[in-house]
């Protein structure tokens, strides 16, 4: 294959036809003239001089500049021994390369490699000349090539992008890019803009804007150093210094003053010890015994005595440093210069914070809304067995970790994952309208009216079940895997997000609550259980069965907590404690908000979650703090409000 | 009195009231007081140290555990059986005495070891370096050297002592001060302690609360300056837990045997009747909560050096619930019935845990009892309660030929709101 493609003369021709005339601009009308004069600094193919090559033959002008620093970067770069010119070599076999003129493209036939070395950068160089290459790639014309050279900037920037950046933007075709390229520029001359004036343009049109970029962008600019000065000193002075923050302690502080000898160095405690240590004599230091150098206060006697006799740094007992550093003057310094800009930055970041502080109490408040619908969906099916009914059923959290086992289950059955949440939710609803049914029938009917004894075999239930499911699923938590179309979160902005999940929580609550006020308020069990609750034998002598009523009642309380079950399952992992876990929670948030009354208990559980978040806010590492004060807090709200936020009023109240 | 002069007999029974002594009136509390002596008695004759060592020393601890475990147990007994509040924080006041005594058990020893590895140094160590030193040791593996204030005690017995009384004590008076005075009762009051205990325990977590964190206190068996070996010490602990079980039961018997006793019990069983004679209700219950309180704190300083390390699992809610559990079917309402709740399931749950009881082979299913027990007891609790709410005390009732009072209308059951004798005929 030695005949030239028609293509690659073409393109040959044209480069040639280009050189014609980028020859008389540059000061070099050949790329290997450049490589010839960095010689050596490309054969030694060190990190640490390289940069020059890299420089020299980006900046030469020349249209070949790309195709060799490709070439360079992808081990194509050959050189001949005997002459020491540079090539771009193809492997056509173990032994022998074909080897192409950089200027020309031309191609110069076969040639064995015994006489051809292989350039091979290392992965440092070859990241040196991507960063060379991008200016290049600003151009390309393939529009992927282009996102990636401005993705290469935001990692690395350097001044020579600027340019580069802003020669491509006026031929950019594409908008979106174009707008890309544009932020990119502005973010590119806070950092190296040639003019004051043109960064605090830059500077200033950030204002409010939520990237993270333009806070790395902006943060370098306001670097600064502490410096000691009796005066404000030289330069762009942030402020003066009050030692005893956090910026400046007292003890760094009076560092400085002893490194500019402002300051006698005092000894520490420990090693004005070792002095001590050091100068034990006969079973004395400095005239005192060592048995009594049991006080910090004899310690100082004995050093005081080594420095008086000249052995040791003199040191004063009551020497306050704190005194000493009032004497001096600390000034912050920016290490910029030029202090319009960075007012501008100051007054930016300020404006960013102010943004970045309101969107994240929309992202708290998002969050806040999240949880409070998982404590609703934990919460409305006792709202039922214990609101309605006055039945507490310690078991509750057990039927939660019956649905998400159920669904646990069907998942392991079905592998098909939307399908086997469609299956699990009546499939939980049925296991744990049994189950509910069940207990009612065997445990708490015979209850009914002492509630401190329902309380008790309810829990029996629960520690039975609990240790049940244990015994079945073992003790490590399985997973509830939710469907590829739940997966992922609604991104806002780089603040604000929210997973699917959280959001499909949000609606299976509210769709509880639908379900809850029309079983309550518009069907005969809705009725019936009302006329139940308020008198049971006054509704028995209407024609009413109790007994199948609450029954019904709190199979249906019970199932509707066997699918909140599966709901938690998709967001947190399936054990035998899952429902422990809620069951307090749950309890709390039925009792704040009021019993008896659904928006009670959507009040309790709105309030619930708000503080908990809202507590997490100011001590965000410590999850466990905000529970506690959480609980504290309903503690003390139970005191002021003891029938909760919604309270049932007249003859309701007393049923 | 003679029996030739009835009427003069006769009229000394009128203007002169009985007053039987205590014990003869109780005659359970002597009974009662008799078995704990030879009970104590027995497990030292058959102990390691001093007797014929047909006891292991860990029993000996198992056995002086119980007796801590009944001690709190009265406690609960007093405020749900006698005073109708189910708490569901008793545990945590327990836990609260054990931690109380672990801080100054682990100062103590920690400045023991301090001291002892800083006698060797060139130059005597001063009171401060001793205190870091110990800081150091101490919160280590909670990635502090610091005293937080909690601990400011700790180096002082006598104080540390007290507090065990007062930290219980003064938790359940605020806490109680405030449930009570806002009218919480029943199961509202039971969620509420049970919140209580969550949040405490939740607190004690944290690695900032100054108490170690999940890490507890731990080391609590080895007695500061004591080098008699544990066969001892659980000797001695197990006659301190006996003391501390006989004093607490007099005490609660003395306490519900008089007037006092009859009030609480009538705030139990109709709380608004109570009030409208004109007592004050909540003083009451404020009262029987923080004894109680205190009591438990007591049973738990002796219970943790016994058994030798504290953590904040120890406190969580269902540790409280548990204790309501051995409480009811042990029998409620009479003191030595809790004794007997809280001895037998906690010596059956350490027997059907411990691995030792035997596994069942069902052919198709191998029944263990490790993991069956939790199922057995919670399932008997529910019969329990569902077909003997007077528990095993009950079996008294019926080897004493002892018939109930006829108290038409009365409550059947201690709770506050429990069927009435003749709603339940209906």
């Amino acid at each position: 294959m030695t005949r030239t493609r028609p293509a690659q003369s073409c393109l040959a021709l044209a480069l040639a036809l280009l050189c014609l005339f980028a020859a008389p601009l540059s000061a070099q009308d050949s790329i290997q003239q450049v490589l010839q004069e960095h010689r050596e600094v490309i054969e030694k193919s060190s990190r640490k001089t390289i940069g020059a090559a890299v420089d020299a033959i980006a900046e030469s002008g020349l249209p070949q500049a790309q195709k060799v620093l490709e070439v360079w970067q992808n081990k194509d770069m050959w050189q001949r021994e005997g002459d020491g010119l540079f090539f771009r070599g193809e492997e056509i076999d173990r032994d022998t390369v074909r080897l192409f003129d950089f200027d020309s493209g031309e191609d110069l036939g076969e040639f064995p490699d015994d006489d051809l070395d292989q350039l091979k950068p290392n992965s440092g160089i070859r990241a040196m000349i991507g960063a060379a290459l991008v200016r290049f790639q600003l151009a390309d014309p393939n529009p992927a090539k282009r996102r990636e050279a401005l993705d290469a900037i935001a990692r690395d920037a350097e001044p020579s992008h600027l340019k580069a950046l802003a020669g491509s933007i006026e031929d950019e075709p594409d908008p979106a890019i174009r707008a890309a390229k544009e932020r990119m520029l502005r973010l590119l001359t806070i950092s190296y803009g040639e003019t004051d004036a043109a960064r605090v343009e830059a500077i200033r049109s950030f204002k409010g804007d939520l990237g993270v970029d333009v806070r790395g962008a902006l943060n370098p600019v306001l670097t600064s150093r502490i410096v000691l000065a009796d005066a404000p000193p030289e330069g762009n002075v942030a402020r003066e210094i009050t030692p005893g923050g956090s910026q400046l302690t007292v003890a760094a502080a009076h560092e400085m003053m002893v490194s500019a000898g402002m300051a006698p160095n005092q000894p520490s405690r420990d090693e004005r010890k070792s002095v001590l240590l050091e100068n034990i004599a006969e079973g004395r230091v400095g005239g005192i015994p060592v048995a009594e150098l049991g006080s910090e206060e004899a310690r100082d006697r004995a050093y005081a005595a080594l420095a008086a006799a000249g052995i040791v740094p003199a040191f004063t007992p009551g020497y306050s440093e704190e005194e000493a550093v009032q004497q001096a003057g600390f000034y912050e310094v920016y290490d910029e210069p030029s202090q319009a800009v960075t007012d501008a930055a100051q007054e930016t970041l300020t404006s960013i914070r102010t943004t970045v502080g309101m969107n994240q109490a929309l992202d708290l408040t998002l969050d806040a809304l999240s949880l409070a619908s998982i404590y609703f969906l934990a919460a409305i099916g006792l709202a039922i067995t214990f609101g309605v009914m006055g039945v507490i059923n310690m078991a509750h959290g057990e039927f939660i970790m019956m649905g998400a086992y159920t669904g646990y289950v069907v998942q392991q059955i079905v592998p098909d994952y939307t399908l086997s949440i469609i299956l699990a939710i009546p499939l939980a609803f049925a296991v744990t309208f049994a189950a509910g049914v069940a207990m009612e029938r065997l445990v708490i009917r015979w209850l009914y009216n002492r509630p401190l004894e329902t309380l008790l075999a309810t829990f029996g239930i629960s520690i039975a079940l609990q240790q049940i499911a244990k015994n079945i699923f073992g003790t490590q938590a399985r997973p509830l895997t939710s469907p590829d179309w739940l997966d992922g979160a609604l991104v806002i902005n780089d603040v604000v997000g929210i997973s699917y999940i959280r959001i499909a929580i949000f609606g299976l609550a509210l769709i509880f609550l639908a379900i809850y006020l029309w079983i309550m308020n518009r069907t005969r069990l809705g009725l019936e259980t009302r006329a139940v609750t308020q008198s049971a034998r006054m509704a028995g002598s209407m024609g009413i069965n109790p007994d199948r009523v609450n029954m019904l009642t709190f199979g249906l309380g019970s199932g509707i907590a066997g699918i909140a079950g599966v709901a938690i399952g998709l967001y947190a992992k399936v054990t035998s404690e899952l429902g422990q876990d809620y069951i307090v929670q749950s309890f709390m948030t039925v009792v704040v908000g009021g019993v008896g009354n659904v928006w009670g208990t959507l009040a309790g559980a709105t309030l619930i979650g708000f503080l908990q978040k809202g507590i997490e806010w100011f001590n965000p590492s410590n999850t466990l703090a905000a529970q506690t004060y959480m609980i504290l807090f309903i503690i003390l709200f139970i005191q002021f409000r003891p029938k909760g936020i919604v309270a049932l009023r007249g003859r309701a109240a007393e049923a | 009195m003679s029996v030739s002069d009835p009427q003069a007999g006769f009229a000394q029974a009128i203007t002169r009231p009985r007053h039987r002594p205590f014990i003869l009136r109780n005659p359970s509390v002597g009974v009662f007081l008799i078995c704990l002596a030879l009970f104590t008695l027995g497990v030292t004759v058959l102990s390691e140290d001093y007797g014929l060592g047909l006891i292991s020393t860990s029993f000996v601890k198992t056995l002086g555990k119980t007796l801590c475990l009944c001690l709190v147990a009265i406690a609960m007994d007093l405020v749900w059986g006698y005073c109708g509040i189910l708490s569901l924080g008793h545990f945590a006041f327990f836990g609260l005495g054990g931690y109380m005594i672990g801080m100054w058990l682990m100062y103590a020893r920690t400045e023991l070891i301090v001291a002892a590895s800083m006698a060797e140094a060139p130059i005597p160590p001063t009171p401060a370096e001793i205190t870091d030193a110990i800081g150091s040791q101490i919160f280590g593996v909670v990635g502090a050297s610091d005293f937080p204030v909690v601990w400011m005690f700790a180096d002082s017995f006598v104080l540390q002592m007290l507090l065990i009384l007062a930290v219980p004590g003064l938790l359940a008076l605020i806490f109680g001060w405030l449930a009570f005075r806002s009218r919480v009762t029943g199961v509202y009051l039971s969620i509420l302690t049970q919140a209580m205990t969550l949040a405490l325990s939740l607190y004690l977590f944290q690695n900032d609360s100054g108490l170690r964190g999940n890490n507890g206190l731990s080391g609590l068996q080895n007695l500061p300056g004591v080098q008699a070996p544990q066969s001892l010490v659980s000797i001695w602990f197990l006659w301190g837990s006996a003391l501390a079980l006989a004093l607490g039961y007099l005490l609660v018997a003395w306490v519900v045997s008089g007037k006092f006793g009859s009030v609480i019990r009538g705030i139990r069983d109709d709380e608004a009747r109570v009030r409208f004679l004109g007592y004050s209700v909540e003083g009451y219950k404020l009262f029987v909560f923080t004894l109680t309180a205190v009591i438990a704190g007591i049973a738990g300083a002796l219970y943790y050096p016994q058994a030798g390390i504290i953590n904040p699992a120890e406190i969580a809610p269902i540790a409280s619930i548990y204790l309501a559990v051995w409480v009811a079917i042990g029998g409620r309402g009479r003191i030595y019935g809790a004794v007997i709740g809280a001895a037998f399931v906690s010596l059956v749950s350490t027997w059907f845990t411990g691995g030792q009881a035997p596994s069942v082979d069902l052919g198709f299913y191998r029944i263990d009892w490790v993991d069956w027990w939790l199922v057995v007891l919670g399932l008997a609790f529910v019969l329990v309660t569902l077909f003997a709410p007077k528990g095993i005390g009950g079996l008294v009732d019926l080897l004493t030929w002892r018939r109930h009072p006829d108290r038409h209308g009365a409550d059947l059951g201690p709770d506050q709101g429990s069927l009435r004798e003749e709603e339940a005929e209906t």
